[in-house]
């Protein structure tokens, strides 16, 4: 008797996290889908109702139509490329940055650490729209950047950044940079430094060191943060349409136009459970088979 | 829980009850909400309208009808009046989502332009639901200095401008905008093809699918909410974008004294005429005050002041004589008889349909 009160405790504590993911994950998502199996009209809701009672006669209509036609089209194929090509350069631009920073605040004395840390928590303090907004003004060809760059003299004639891929990538790094940095800290700061003496008194280099023991025990972190930058940045929406330029459509972008233009809640319904069953299940798969074996 | 925090959460309990409540009542009798585009009335507009009646008078922008359509749509959004086109108007009254507006309760009514009246008919039979608004064409703005300067006697009344690649390559450095609008360029490009504006024909979009991906590389953005700015600070030479946002930017640019002019014509080939109009969703929570608030919009002193303030032809025929003068004879803001008979209206498609002329804009977005 004794001892089934904090098993009772704990199963109690397992089902929090599950409860959250039914609610905030599983319902929408279920929502989604159904309105996915559904078919346009004229009407409030602009979708046709999945079920219908006559009498007590149930009778339930899934269109699969919806479905055939986005794996159909080369419009929806593009822009998930796009969006994985987005994200990928994204991730490693961000990684490349990243680790360097979070590795030197790791170095720090434990006082200069949380100030540090601090400083890239600051931006969350703004809106991110207020942000991606300050960069149109640094990008523009009249903007912050381009006026320095020309009274210094360095260029001629204004770079066009605003309204391209680049300021998109830009922008992208610039918004989910911290994402990257915090796991990647939070990792490298609880690693134990014995380990590196241990490997430099075996005769290790200092370079050898870092390769052989303090990166390959990071991959965790490194691993959560491409996760948290990645995924989100599939389904990015502001950051392209305010800095990007119109020739890159990504996934976001699409869903918008069919929900949006094309008044087609049932497609744009499809596309987002598409994107969910072809990108991002896999990259969470893959992203927890990766934890698990580093930790083992 | 030590006394003075029982007490202290005892006190957040009550205030933020008594919160609750006061906006509860408040909502019900005092509150006016209104939808419309940002920069789409006077200055004094809503202020006047809260100092006659005493209503707390709130305004939200969208800053695309299709975001606005969507919501009412969706239902709850909690709006009493709201501005949409008369071409969405007439999708959200097949939907159900608009209330009908009887026109015998409001006594400015009658100042509404007759024939004006008929044209937005063609959208919403009898004129039951959609009180024209303003009215303006889809046209050219340019920047006279920048466009001289790469060519000479350029043709800124014609589409040719944007169609003709040989042209429009010469204004790529400067800068050409363009309204994401698919339901007015598409057909634009159809009728300067000399095809039904409405064609819904494969063989047909594919032809105006052509004619906008030679216009693709020579643009710099698609943005619609930015062309006014952009027009007004020089970034952009050329666009395509609507009458009186040309002339917000025009009154920008003006303001700033920063040497830029910005021109507007109506093109020659012929190009979309559309309604903004005020309609009253079918769950507004205060239709009585919604009816209040239309009857002033259709006073013809609050008409002109919001005209003479956005540059938008009004629907009040009352109200041209109190507008001011450089705008009411501007040629491309109240066109004489023979350029308004080459506008058409902007034709609402069925889902499907609209699908098809979607995915042409979709194509020319991406430039593939």
């Amino acid at each position: 008797m004794m001892q089934s009160k904090p098993n009772l405790g704990r199963h109690a504590l397992v089902l929090v996290p599950y409860g959250w993911l039914a609610v905030f994950f599983l319902m929408p998502f279920l929502l989604v889908l159904a309105i996915s199996l559904s078919s346009v009209r004229l009407g409030m809701p602009p979708y046709e109702p999945l079920y219908a009672w006559q009498g007590s006669l149930l009778s339930i209509r899934l269109n699969l139509e919806n479905f055939v036609f986005v794996l159909g089209e080369n419009t929806y194929l593009l822009a998930y490329l796009t969006s994985l090509k987005v994200a990928a350069i994204s991730t490693v631009l961000m990684l490349a940055i990243a680790y360097p920073l979070a590795y030197g605040i790791a170095s720090c004395s434990p006082g200069s650490r949380s100030f540090l840390i601090f400083l890239v928590i600051v931006p969350f303090w703004s809106s991110m729209l207020i942000r991606v907004y300050a960069w149109m003004s640094i990008l523009r060809n009249d903007g912050l950047l381009n006026s320095l760059l020309l009274h210094l003299g360095v260029i001629s004639e204004p770079l066009r950044i605003m309204n391209t891929e680049t300021a998109i990538y830009i922008g992208i790094v610039y918004t989910y940079l911290p994402f990257m940095v915090l796991p990647i800290y939070a990792n490298l700061s609880a690693s134990d430094r014995t380990l590196i003496e241990a490997a430099r008194d075996l005769g290790c280099s200092r370079m050898a060191a870092f390769w052989r023991v303090t990166f390959p025990l990071s991959l965790r972190g490194v691993a959560a943060g491409c996760a948290l930058v990645f995924i989100p940045v599939i389904g990015e929406f502001v950051v392209p349409d305010l800095l990007g330029g119109a020739d890159t459509q990504m996934i976001g972008r699409t869903i918008w136009i069919e929900f949006f233009n094309n008044r087609d809640w049932p497609v744009a319904s499809a596309v987002t459970v598409l994107l969910l069953v072809i990108l991002v299940i896999p990259i969470v798969l893959f992203q927890t088979r990766l934890s698990r074996t580093s930790t083992a | 829980m030590s006394g003075s925090c029982r007490s202290l959460m005892h006190s957040v309990a009550i205030t933020s009850i008594a919160l609750l409540y006061g906006q509860g009542g408040a909502r019900a009798d005092e509150k006016l909400f209104i939808y419309n585009f940002s920069d789409y009335f006077a200055e004094d507009t809503i202020s006047n309208f809260a100092k006659r009646t005493g209503v707390d008078a709130r305004v939200d922008f969208f800053d695309s009808l299709e975001v606005l359509e969507t919501r009412l749509l969706a239902g709850g959004s909690g709006f009493d009046v709201t501005f949409p086109s008369a071409t969405v108007g007439e999708r959200l009254i097949q939907s159900g989502a608009l209330k009908p507006i009887d026109a015998s309760g409001l006594k400015n009514y009658k100042n509404l332009d007759k024939d004006l009246l008929k044209l937005v008919a063609e959208h919403d039979p009898g004129n039951q639901y959609l009180v024209p608004y303003m009215w303006l064409t889809t046209g050219i703005a340019y920047n006279p200095r920048l466009v001289e300067e790469r060519v000479g006697g350029a043709p800124t009344n014609s589409l040719d401008m944007f169609f003709k690649p040989e042209l429009a390559q010469k204004f790529q450095d400067c800068g050409i905008g363009i309204v994401d609008a698919p339901n007015e360029v598409v057909p634009i490009a159809l009728n300067y093809l000399g095809l039904d504006p409405y064609s819904t024909k494969q063989e047909d979009l594919d032809k105006a699918k052509d004619l906008l991906l030679k216009l693709r590389p020579y643009i710099r953005h698609m943005q619609s909410g930015q062309l006014v700015a952009d027009m007004a600070s020089g970034q952009l030479c050329l666009a395509m974008m609507w009458s009186g946002d040309a002339g917000v930017a025009a009154a920008r640019a003006e303001e700033a004294n920063n040497g830029i002019a910005v021109g507007y014509s109506i093109p020659k080939e012929g190009t979309i005429i559309s309604f903004d109009t005020m309609a009253v969703p079918s769950d507004a929570p205060d239709p009585e005050q919604a009816l209040a608030f239309i009857d002033y919009v259709l006073e013809p002193k609050t008409v002109a002041d919001i005209s003479n303030h956005v540059f938008y032809a009004n629907a009040n025929a009352a109200a041209t004589p109190l507008v001011d003068e450089a705008i009411r004879t501007d040629p491309n803001v109240y066109p004489p008889a023979e350029v308004r008979s080459k506008l058409f209206v902007d034709k609402s498609l069925p889902p499907r349909q609209a699908r098809e002329r979607t995915r042409v804009w979709t194509a020319f977005r991406a430039g593939n």
